[in-house]
């Protein structure tokens, strides 16, 4: 449902300025969602500043200096520091992306800092993604056979497998779904862009067998059909993705089986 | 409260198993009006400030009034099937199937006054 103001415990406030550290010649301004569930109080911005001097390059460098020398409490997920894993997905500069791979030199101003958009706040940078790996086990992305499995392999021919490229690289960091406008509205039936995406990858696999009942499981006017083309989430991936396009061969591959 | 699990969210009432034909019909509409849409501007702006018998001759020729009646039917029936993906994406509840109901009975009416209109100024 769609919500155009935020209810008043969610609205933001102005929040804490850390002092500046000393000393430092080349400081940069960072502006940081924080929000702790059991203090009662609205999520808040705190303002810290980094000396780059002594930082790495990327966003999540200066989260980690932050939570190491500034603010423990400071709370975000994080992993493989590579664009491999997805945990550091955060809304960074307006965009949905992976803290570890965009650099500061890359936000133009003040660094702002907010969890992916229009999910539950767990705490600060950390969104719940229950609902939204929920959705991604429901397109079963897992092969689906109903043949004898072959004494060596399921074979695959070369052509077929160039068809699963742009579509397995995904790692589910959830940037395009929380940055679909149908995806915030619509979140409880729309599947969204990453799962659609995932499903995609499964219904073109030359080895699949269910390629029928995928797209039976997808035959509905909210599942899929909520997508409008709106390509915001080709434009934030931050692995260069299209979901976009893997929804409109999907709406494609509907119609032909209709007409 | 309810005690669902994850999945059992998602899952909802299943797939209902129609959308793609509303999908189709919008995209089969859309590239009639990308044809008659010019058609109808091209054909309505030659009589555009006539006087009126001069305008219930022209519209009593076929192609203007064929034109102007596909134009104005179709575009009607595009826009009730637009303004339910509209407002299945903006409203929920009773509220949805109401609107839907009043949009989509709106929208019909108004094709047949169009037709109603057209057929006055032609026949």
């Amino acid at each position: 449902m769609v919500q155009l103001t935020l209810p008043k415990n969610s609205r933001i406030t102005v929040g804490k300025t850390w002092p500046k550290p000393e000393g430092a010649n080349n400081l940069r301004k960072f502006q940081i969602y924080r929000w702790n569930p059991e203090d009662g109080q609205n999520p808040r911005l705190d303002t810290y500043w980094v000396d780059l001097d002594t930082c790495g390059p990327m966003i999540l460098d200066a989260l980690i200096k932050i939570k190491n020398e500034i603010d423990p409490t400071l709370t975000f997920r994080r992993s493989c520091r590579e664009g491999i894993c997805g945990s550091c997905a955060m809304n960074i500069d307006g965009v949905n992306t992976l803290a570890c791979t965009w650099g500061i030199d890359d936000v133009k101003g003040d660094v702002k800092i907010y969890p992916l958009p229009h999910m539950p706040v767990i705490k600060d940078l950390i969104p719940d993604l229950t609902h939204f790996y929920a959705q991604h086990a429901s397109v079963m992305p897992w092969l689906e056979t109903k043949s004898n499995t072959p004494a060596k392999e399921w074979r695959q021919s070369i052509e077929d497998r160039e068809k699963l490229d742009g579509l397995y690289e995904c790692i589910m960091c959830a940037s395009c779904s929380t940055a679909c406008p149908s995806y915030w509205w619509n979140g409880d039936r729309y599947l969204g862009p990453a799962a659609l995406l995932h499903a995609y990858r499964w219904i073109i696999d030359s080895r699949d067998e269910a390629t029928g009942e995928r797209l039976d499981d997808l035959e509905d006017p909210f599942k899929l059909y909520r997508c409008h083309t709106i390509m915001n989430c080709t434009k934030t991936c931050p692995k260069g993705l299209n979901p976009a396009k893997a929804i409109a061969n999907i709406k494609k591959m509907m119609v032909e089986r209709q007409l | 409260m309810a005690f669902l699990t994850d999945r059992k969210r998602v899952e909802g009432l299943g797939p209902a198993g129609s959308g793609t034909m509303h999908h189709w019909h919008q995209t089969v509409l859309s590239a009639a009006l990308v044809i008659l849409v010019p058609l109808f501007v091209f054909t309505f702006g030659a009589v555009l400030g006539a006087p009126w018998p001069e305008v219930v001759i022209y519209y009593s020729r076929p192609l203007p009034a064929l034109v102007a009646l596909l134009t104005l039917v179709v575009g009607w029936i595009h826009f009730a099937k637009g303004v339910q993906v509209l407002i299945e994406d903006y409203v929920s509840g009773t509220a949805r199937k109401a609107a839907i109901i009043a949009t989509t009975c709106l929208s019909y009416a108004a094709a047949l006054a169009c037709v109603y209109a057209l057929a006055r100024l032609a026949l």
